[in-house]
């Protein structure tokens, strides 16, 4: 209890110490949220679809969980690299407790993060449909955040520097951003999109999100928990594996 | 206190470390010396748990490295070749840390921590965030982590390297008072022979993966007939300069070199 505990508040220590990159990592959902929101929201409308900001406002806070979940779990490579990582290796405690630290920590940020933009959303103009399942919309934002950290730890555990950082988020995590319904109606989708986006483990966060604050939902509640805790048990237990055989 | 008999560790048909075999006593200071890429950081890493032997037979206080994992890791301390810090945390916190991952008591870590700051003269810079701090403050921080959870033994590989003279002089002080004070025994690499010299009771050397000679100071002289630690070092390594990061031709002209010798 003690090692998951002192790793998690370690997470949470430089993330507070970072100022820089707490402003940083609000940028992009700012820009999107305030850019595209307001700059679609004609088009939107015009289109029989309603409001874009209550639509996308979900999208960009699990956008935002992706994007910090992922970041935090591959933190680990800054880890080897610095040496840090070697220290917290070397200590009498099994791997797994060292591995839920981690996760734990990453994922708390990632939901600070949430919570802040769910603030600005606030303030652009988003409105929640209901209050009454905002319980459910934070199962959501944890089950998110978990899910991603342990697939950042997973792929951090496979590399071993930062070269390939700019890879993943490029040729993963962008796409699964763009391919998750966070900025587009998933419905009367080209065949293949179809497709990817039902694969997308954030397909799933973003529905389930969009559900719990403004109703609208593509997958429904019950798949998209099933998926997601589905989801999230199995990139914990591959992120656990593969931390436990990082060879140093 | 460590027992290592015919210990081989090998990366496919590279056997970067060949039937090693030494003794280390409780209370002693030991120098493990030898040219880059001789085998003394594989062997730390088997002696700390971190690397699994091929074969051979390895002890840390009577317990296996690999079948009792969590018992070695209490009992040893270690000093890594490059940083190990948190650089974002306080030197407090990362000698917390470390005091909650060892499962050492709140109040004696408190206790520990204020002693061992204390002594490694870094008290009054315990809630600056380590990133400030010299190369040398950061060396003394993390002897000073790694006496937290008192381990009856600590590994320093290359704990003196990037230091000036002054800053090494005082860390070898320090490192002698614990093993006086403390009777901790000190496994200790260093390029420095002047350091071995002074610091060791007795020293192995190892060369291309095995151990060339050991003995106490004045034995390794003797049997070299050389007048000072580095000749006989010079003596019984060769002058050849090696590469650490060895490329594929320069790794076989080594093994090479290896066969010819035998």
């Amino acid at each position: 209890m003690m090692t998951i505990y002192i790793l998690w508040i370690r997470q949470l220590k430089r993330y507070v110490r970072s100022r820089a990159r707490i402003i940083a990592s609000l940028g992009q959902p700012l820009l999107f949220l305030l850019g595209l929101g307001f700059g679609m929201e004609p088009v939107f409308q015009k289109a029989g679809q309603g409001s874009y900001i209550q639509f996308l406002a979900p999208g960009i806070i699990g956008m935002t969980l992706l994007f910090t979940s992922v970041f935090s779990g591959m933190e680990l490579i800054w880890d080897r690299q610095f040496g840090f990582l070697k220290e917290t290796l070397v200590a009498p405690v099994p791997r797994l407790l060292i591995m839920i630290g981690r996760t734990l920590g990453g994922a708390t940020v990632a939901i600070i993060q949430g919570v802040i933009v769910i603030s600005i959303c606030l303030i652009a103009g988003f409105r929640p449909a209901t209050f009454t399942l905002l319980p459910l919309t934070f199962l959501f934002m944890v089950l998110i955040s978990v899910m991603f950290t342990a697939m950042g730890t997973a792929i951090a555990a496979r590399l071993s520097d930062f070269q390939g950082f700019q890879l993943i988020i490029n040729l993963l995590v962008m796409p699964m951003f763009f391919l998750s319904g966070a900025l587009f109606p998933l419905r009367n989708l080209p065949g293949p999109m179809t497709f990817i986006t039902s694969i997308n483990p954030l397909s799933f966060g973003v529905d389930g999100l969009r559900y719990t604050l403004t109703g609208i939902t593509h997958f429904g509640l019950a798949t998209d928990l099933t998926a997601l805790i589905g989801l999230t048990a199995g990139l914990l237990v591959l992120g656990s594996y593969l931390f436990a055989r990082i060879e140093l | 206190m460590i027992r290592v008999a015919n210990l081989t560790k090998r990366y496919g048909p590279i056997a970067a470390v060949r039937d090693v075999s030494f003794e280390v006593k409780a209370g002693e200071i030991f120098a493990f010396l030898g040219p880059n890429g001789a085998g003394k950081t594989t062997t730390i890493k088997i002696l700390t748990t971190l690397l699994k032997p091929t074969s051979g037979v390895v002890q840390v206080d009577g317990f296996d490295p690999t079948r009792n994992q969590a018992e070695v890791r209490k009992r040893f301390g270690i000093v890594f070749q490059d940083p190990s810090l948190d650089d974002q945390l306080t030197a407090y916190e990362n000698m917390d840390l470390h005091g909650a991952l060892y499962a050492v008591p709140k109040n004696l870590r408190k206790e520990r921590t204020e002693q061992l700051l204390n002594l490694f003269q870094l008290w009054d810079r315990r809630t600056d965030l380590v990133k400030n701090f010299s190369g040398g403050m950061r060396r003394r921080l993390e002897i000073a982590r790694c006496m937290l959870h008192t381990p009856k033994i600590i590994f320093l590989d290359e704990p003196t390297l990037g230091l000036d003279p002054q800053t090494r002089n005082q860390l070898w002080t320090h490192i002698r008072r614990l093993n006086e004070d403390e009777g901790i025994t000190v496994f200790l690499t260093t390029h420095y022979m002047d350091e071995a010299e002074r610091m060791a009771n007795r020293i192995a050397i190892i060369d291309h993966g095995a151990i060339v000679a050991q003995g106490t100071l004045i034995e390794l002289k003797e049997e070299t007939g050389a007048d000072s630690l580095e000749a006989a070092f010079l003596k019984l390594t060769g002058y050849s300069i090696r590469e650490e990061e060895t490329g594929q031709v320069e790794r076989m002209r080594q093994m090479a070199r290896m066969f010819r010798r035998r």
